[in-house]
């Protein structure tokens, strides 16, 4: 009854939060060209937008279409000019788009951010709360008759909706300006400032793996790793992820998120980020230097001794947002031995990928050259990267496809972090799953619920130990097993069972 | 080239036939009538409740059977000519027609049977009605999917490990589930009483209504031939839709059966000759090499009955690991390495709900003479160990050398080691060692609490004994008996 009662709450506040997207008038005004433009374009600009000028519009999407035709004109003429500093990016016209709205929503942002977020918050705990409830344990009941979880009609839906949402993020900021508008309260009240789409997204981001954790820990409150690990993700996105950056920039100190690291973090040795880091003084100095030190002490050290989960399941953001929001959706990853190969290709491709274009970044950075090897463009390198790998993998495909593909689909497919963790968790960790002598009867729990696409039985039943290099140890084929045959474990190296042995314990047959 | 055929396409046959591919090159054909592929029949009822789909139920992709050339046949076999060494398939639809024509044949070099088992029926009234069926084959998870919308009230008759994963099954469906229990209190014939005791509180507690010391009369049905209920030997009538039959499996033999004259007057005997002369008893009488009475034909897993059981094994084992290990054992006799078979210490595991269980060794359910046992329970009533070790007695026959060794461990929710516990057993360790270094026996995920010290006060106190912890938690790489190479 009260979770019917959260689910229409929060199906109400998601169905406002859509409608806001209608939601104020605009009206393009001069004074906001002449904030939004540089001098140099600004003449440009009202005369290509003079038709706009002053005009009531009643709609955001006729208007923020209307003005990104406008500018897409001056965008080409620029580019015919080879005039680059002047060309105008979706940043500009997200703000042109805010400064130009006006009607309800502007003026009760506050109030507006209460009945969408507020209340969606508020429904999906009502949804989630009561199932504290019933016994603690595996709760799987179900899992597959759920429309939303089986790439039935619900999931495609969420996963269009995803998907929509990234590639708005990423291209088209200026048609969902409403959605930051109402996230200004909270950008005023942590930095004073207005919310950027960044920062937008970063709430929501942070909201959701809130959230959803909530419901995991309830999900797993059986057990005591999976408490552990979900509170030590909820921690490091709310405050190190989303919270300390903010007091940084606060605090007139060039901001990071202290935990992400390259090559996950693929812009971290772009130049105007290492200049930005050089001139913030001694912490900027700090940060260039935690940032490599991170991944090139950080990452052999911890996953020798712990495996990629300590970053993998236990830190970092997208694996935060795959374990919390994405746990639903666990299930759906390809077991097959087909997807395991095309996984090793492209995640070791996307590695190898990164690493060749940070080179070449660095190689433009230090002697002004645009062409690595005289023939390979540092430039194009890096903006394909950041448009390939950067948005549309990381972003619309790697959210975006939860629903279709499971919840880890950037993290299998795609991050070249894990693929680099994952390259020593295989060849030198104590890392390891541990299989329980004869006691496996093959039921497949475990691989059905591997959010990786490992399939765990086919090591269980044959007494091998789990050694690869995507496991991020999340602990689940350990929690689902009905027979206590899987066990995370850290122990000697040399100590892995990589091959099965001949016989399985329990059968007294001459080896 | 010698043709291998099997029939039986579950863990015991399987596990014979990729071992016979690993070791020899010979043709092998797996025959089944239920399944194109392999699949965890202990999984069915994961999929009735949703955790996973069937596809998730079979161990290897597909492709497997062919890329390893182990050919695979859907049908059901009718009779075996011994003789000519034939199988003949029933033609499909004449499940009811014992003379129907014949629907084709296999010639077989050797033939191992691995025929599974069947859920017993004892000859109730009405226990042919429709809504009324054991849960074992795919057939019957399929027929019990297909009559769940109709299912408000359910009844299961029989205590034991499908009782209980059934109840868990109907109540995942919001199913009304009423469980007779023959005995007094669950599963008594296998668990000492504090187990099963504890096990009944959880299964109230999971809002099954438990009756025990109840006993099915009769099934009674509606005007369609449908269960509308049941009655007790008691008198009492429970309205239901469904009954589910979980009293025990017995080797799914009738395919080898000929019909029987009149036994009344004379002594059960040992055997009885089946289709061919195989000797038959409850199961396919085996040797110790799994091999029957006639030349080249062998059986294993479910339908096997052992003339000569292991020590503390039974005649005919149903349990999943023993099928495997038959299947493992028969590879090598047939790939001309004979092998006898030869299950180690004894040890199985279940899950009652939440609660998980796990055993090994020796701890029937009525302590024998010569064996003392310690138990602790958690005040949660839902975590207990016991551990039953040889009376520190000369008189009595030690099984092993060591006075008050260790004879077998039930372990209710905490996990422990098998290659711990097996090597405990099998060296003949004391309660005391056993105990000082319970820690290292623990499976259970990091940061789980641990309860060895609060075990090991209760000895202490109940003893006088002043023992102390010797070990810790998952240092097994560390035990020089636990030999694990890379």
């Amino acid at each position: 009854m009260l979770q019917k009662l959260g689910l229409f709450i929060f199906l109400a506040a998601f169905g406002l939060f859509i409608g806001t997207l209608g939601m104020n008038n605009y009206k393009l005004t001069n004074e906001i060209l002449e904030k939004n433009f540089k001098e140099d374009a600004l003449l440009d600009a009202k005369i290509e937008l003079a038709s706009m000028i002053d005009q009531n519009y009643s709609n955001s999407y006729t208007f923020a279409s209307e003005l990104s035709e406008g500018i897409n004109q001056l965008n080409k003429v620029y580019n015919a000019q080879q005039a680059w500093d002047k060309k105008i990016y979706e940043d500009t016209i997200l703000s042109i788009v805010k400064a130009s709205a006006n009607g309800y929503l502007t003026d009760n942002k506050g109030l507006m951010f209460l009945l969408t977020f507020g209340l969606a918050i508020i429904g999906a705990l009502l949804f989630i709360l009561p199932e504290i409830q019933k016994p603690a344990g595996i709760k799987n009941d179900g899992i597959y008759f759920n429309p939303a979880m089986t790439r039935k009609w619900l999931g495609i839906s969420i996963g269009t909706f995803l998907i929509v949402f990234y590639i708005a993020l990423y291209f088209k900021p200026q048609y969902i300006a409403n959605w930051t508008m109402l996230v200004d309260p909270v950008s005023k009240l942590i930095n004073g400032g207005e919310a950027s789409r960044w920062f937008m997204y970063g709430f929501l981001y942070t909201i959701s793996v809130l959230v959803m954790g909530i419901r995991y820990i309830i999900r797993y409150r059986h057990s005591k790793y999976q408490i552990f690990r979900t509170l030590s993700i909820m921690f490091f996105q709310t405050c190190i992820a989303f919270i300390l950056p903010e007091i940084m920039s606060n605090l007139n100190l060039p901001s990071a998120d202290l935990k992400n690291m390259w090559p996950l973090d693929y812009s971290f040795f772009f130049n105007y980020r290492i200049d930005k880091l050089i001139a913030g003084g001694t912490f900027g100095i700090f940060l260039l230097i935690w940032g490599i030190v991170l991944f090139v002490v950080g990452v052999p050290v911890m996953v020798y001794f712990f495996g990629k989960r300590w970053y993998c399941s236990w830190v970092c953001g997208c694996g935060g947002l795959a374990e919390t929001l994405g746990d639903p959706f666990r299930q759906l990853s390809d077991k097959s031995l087909k997807a395991w190969k095309i996984e090793r290709y492209l995640i070791h491709g996307v590695l190898a990928f990164a690493i060749i274009m940070t080179i070449g970044v660095l190689y433009t950075y230090f002697t002004g050259s645009y062409n690595l090897l005289g023939f390979i463009p540092t430039e194009s390198l890096k903006s394909s990267y950041g448009f390939l790998i950067g948005s549309i993998f990381s972003g619309v495909v790697g959210t975006g496809f939860y629903p279709l593909m499971g919840n880890r689909v950037w993290c299998r497919f795609g991050c070249p972090l894990a693929a680099y963790l994952g390259i020593i968790q295989r060849f030198k960790s104590k890392f390891r799953i541990t299989t329980n002598g004869g006691q496996c009867i093959s039921c497949g729990n475990c691989s059905t619920h591997c959010e990786m696409g490992i399939d765990v039985r086919a090591y269980a039943q044959k007494g091998q130990d789990i050694v690869r290099s995507s496991c991020v140890g999340c602990g689940v084929c350990s929690a689902v097993c009905p027979r206590g045959v899987l066990n995370l474990e850290n122990a000697e190296t040399g100590t892995r069972v990589m091959i099965a042995p001949d016989v399985l314990l329990g059968n007294l047959m001459e080896k | 080239m010698e043709h291998v055929v099997i029939i039986g396409n579950g863990i015991s046959g399987i596990t014979a036939a990729r071992h016979i591919r690993k070791q020899s090159d010979c043709k092998i054909t797996v025959i089944s009538g239920e399944t194109d592929h392999f699949f965890s029949r202990t999984a069915l009822m994961y999929v009735y409740m949703g955790h996973m789909k069937f596809e998730h139920t079979k161990p290897y992709e597909d492709w497997f059977w062919e890329k390893n050339r182990i050919e695979l046949k859907r049908a059901w076999v009718k009779t075996v000519d011994f003789e000519e060494k034939k199988l003949y398939f029933r033609l499909p639809n004449d499940d009811n027609d014992k003379e129907a024509k014949i629907g084709g044949s296999i010639s077989y070099d050797k033939l191992i049977l691995a025929l599974g088992s069947t859920p017993n029926k004892f000859g109730w009234k009405g226990q042919n009605l429709k809504g009324v069926q054991g849960l074992y084959s795919y057939q019957d998870l399929e027929s019990l999917q297909e009559m769940t919308p109709q299912i408000k009230k359910a009844v299961i008759v029989g205590g034991g490990l499908i009782g209980v994963e059934l109840a868990e099954m109907l109540h995942s469906r919001e199913i009304d589930v009423t469980f007779l229990v023959r005995e007094s209190s669950f599963w008594n014939t296998v668990m000492p009483p504090e187990e099963s005791a504890l096990i009944s509180r959880h299964i109230a507690e999971n809002h099954i209504n438990l009756q025990f010391s109840s006993e099915l009369d009769e099934i009674i049905g509606d005007e369609n031939g449908q269960v509308k209920a049941i009655r007790t030997k008691s008198g009492d009538e429970i309205e239901c839709q469904f009954v589910g039959l979980t009293v025990g499996v017995s080797p799914n033999i009738a395919l080898l059966k000929v019909p029987q004259g009149n036994m009344i007057g004379r002594e059960k005997p040992a055997f009885v000759l089946g289709v061919g002369g195989i000797k038959l008893n409850r199961g396919i009488l085996v040797n110790e090499y799994l091999e029957t009475n006639i030349p080249d034909v062998y059986a294993i897993g479910d339908c096997a009955e052992h003339e000569t059981p292991q020590k503390d094994r039974k005649n005919i084992e149903q349990i999943w690991y023993t099928g495997r290990i038959m299947g493992e054992t028969v590879a090598r006799t047939i790939c001309g390495k004979p092998t006898k078979y030869q299950p180690g210490i004894f040890f199985n595991s279940a899950k009652f709900f939440d609660i998980e269980y796990q055993t090994y060794g020796q701890v029937p359910a009525e302590l024998p003479s010569d064996t003392k046992t310690f138990y602790w329970e958690h005040s949660s009533g839902k975590i207990c160990v016991r551990i039953n070790y040889q009376a520190n007695s000369a008189e009595l026959p030690l099984r092993r050398t060591d006075p008050k060794a260790v004879m077998g461990v039930n372990t209710f929710g905490i996990r422990m080691r098998h290659e711990v516990w097996d090597e405990w057993i099998t060296s003949g360790k004391s309660i005391e060692y056993v105990l000082e270094n319970l820690p290292t026996a623990n499976f259970d995920p990091e940061f789980f609490k641990q309860y060895e010290k609060e075990i090991l006060e209760k000895y202490n106190a109940e003893t006088g004994s002043s023992l102390i912890l010797k070990s810790k938690k998952g240092i097994f790489s560390k035990l020089p008996f636990v030999n694990r190479h890379s």
